[in-house]
């Protein structure tokens, strides 16, 4: 049971809460929301405090982040889009330094369950309806239909364009809940034949070598993914957010 | 998830270690669905996602960016402004070699002229002293000019004189006795003329 590549998803109550029939409860998902936000918070206040006019390392990290966010929102929606940059910003930082907690072992991974992503996701796409419409109005709707499309195409082109737009929430939480499931259980997995491989005694103690390295090896990858897939929602959160601000193509 | 499995422990009725795992399965998934898809805890995540991401980006958006925000922009204004500095620097010391240099030049053109000035003065005056001391020989000249003519005519008028002296002297000799003056005068003059 103990290496149940699953069983690191489960959700157990920390403190229940129940309103009108729905469980509200205090779970360890919830604690690691919070842990999360905490890190993330702490971390930004705490390095910038000093407001160096030269950066220390730390504060460098944070000016870093700042500015990594700021130009991959400025390339993709322009300066009007900075309006958006606290939550741009905020979303980076919620998911990398989720992701990035989740490669702590016994750690829970927020971002491993589809409602988080998804949740994210449906935030996202619907700040782009909401400010779309408000913004433009029905102008809006010029998004699913691109300027120089022949009459006859028209229609077909409105219908791809309308299910492409409904999918975006879809394949944006699908993406990054999927390669966080999957890089976790691949850990597992890895790590899980070491500890039934080395309990078989010597023979399986040197085999055991093999997937140790490859869950070294895995733990660096996973580094990298969850540094992708945070930069991968960002980057595509900063394109929807175009499509809001101009969405006549 | 054995620090997890601890906790649930403690919120659950105590329970055997094998059964602390099914324990937690049946927390929230009772026929055993994969936890991501379980929908029971849906609501629960959905509102503490909301409660910590809703503080998370009003904390961002009300203290930490705008910190960062301003540490880049003091930068930012810092070095625009050492620049300028600098260029005002740069310019100050190209106005003061311009300075040098006319300055060098003025005292060039100035100790050009206070040298030929005194090459004129040491001119003018040697001329005036040329001159000076030629005026003096031509007036000690004409001096001495009159004078000789002045001697000349006194000993032209001597020799009159002489000659009546001479010729009264020379008659004596001759003729023997005494000649008149007025005669040897007359005679002397006849001669000269």
């Amino acid at each position: 049971m103990a290496t149940d590549p699953i069983h690191q998803f489960q959700i157990s109550r920390w403190i229940p809460i129940e309103v009108g029939g729905l469980d509200f409860s205090f779970t360890n998902a919830s604690a690691f929301m919070v842990i999360t936000v905490a890190t993330a918070g702490a971390f930004l206040y705490l390095t910038t405090s000093s407001r160096g006019l030269v950066p220390g390392r730390l504060q460098s990290i944070s000016e870093m982040a700042y500015e990594f966010v700021a130009s991959m929102l400025r390339d993709a929606a322009g300066n009007h889009g900075m309006r958006f940059f606290p939550f741009v910003f905020s979303i980076f930082m919620f998911v990398l330094v989720a992701n990035l907690l989740g490669l702590f072992p016994y750690f829970f991974t927020v971002t491993s369950h589809i409602i988080v992503t998804f949740a994210l996701a449906m935030l996202v796409i619907g700040t782009v309806i909401v400010y779309g419409f408000w913004k433009h109005g029905l102008g809006f709707l010029k998004l699913f239909v691109p300027q120089g499309v022949p009459v006859a195409l028209a229609p077909l082109v409105v219908a791809i364009e309308v299910v492409s737009f409904l999918s975006r929430p879809i394949s944006l939480s699908v993406r990054l809940f999927a390669n966080m499931l999957a890089g976790h259980i691949t850990l597992k997995v890895f790590a899980g034949f070491v500890t039934s491989l080395s309990a078989l005694g010597i023979a399986g103690v040197a085999g055991a070598v093999l997937p140790l390295a490859m869950t070294v090896a895995l733990t660096a990858l996973e580094l990298l993914v969850a540094f992708l897939q945070a930069y991968v929602f960002a980057v595509l959160t900063c394109m929807y957010l175009n499509d809001a601000l101009h969405p006549s193509h | 998830m054995f620090v997890a499995s601890a906790y649930a422990q403690a919120a659950e009725p105590p329970a055997g270690d094998l059964h602390t795992e099914t324990g937690v399965a049946v927390d929230h998934a009772p026929e055993g669905s994969f936890p991501p898809f379980d929908s029971s805890t849906f609501p629960s995540q959905l509102l503490w996602l909301a409660i910590t991401f809703g503080l998370f980006y009003l904390f961002l958006k009300r203290v930490a960016l705008p910190r960062i925000a301003s540490i880049l922009e003091v930068r930012r204004d810092r070095i625009a402004q050492d620049l300028d500095e600098a260029a005002r620097m740069k310019e100050e010391a190209d106005a003061a070699v311009a300075a040098y240099e006319q300055e060098l030049a003025e005292a060039r053109r100035k100790a050009a002229a206070i040298a030929q000035e005194a090459r004129d003065a040491a001119k003018a005056e040697a001329e005036a002293e040329r001159r000076k001391v030629e005026a003096a020989l031509e007036t000690k000249l004409e001096e001495a000019e009159s004078r000789i003519s002045e001697i000349k005519s006194a000993a032209l008028a001597d020799v009159g004189t002489i000659a009546e002296e001479t010729a009264g002297a020379i008659v004596e000799q001759l003729v023997g006795g005494r000649v008149d003056k007025k005669a040897l005068a007359e005679a002397v003059k006849a001669v000269q003329s």
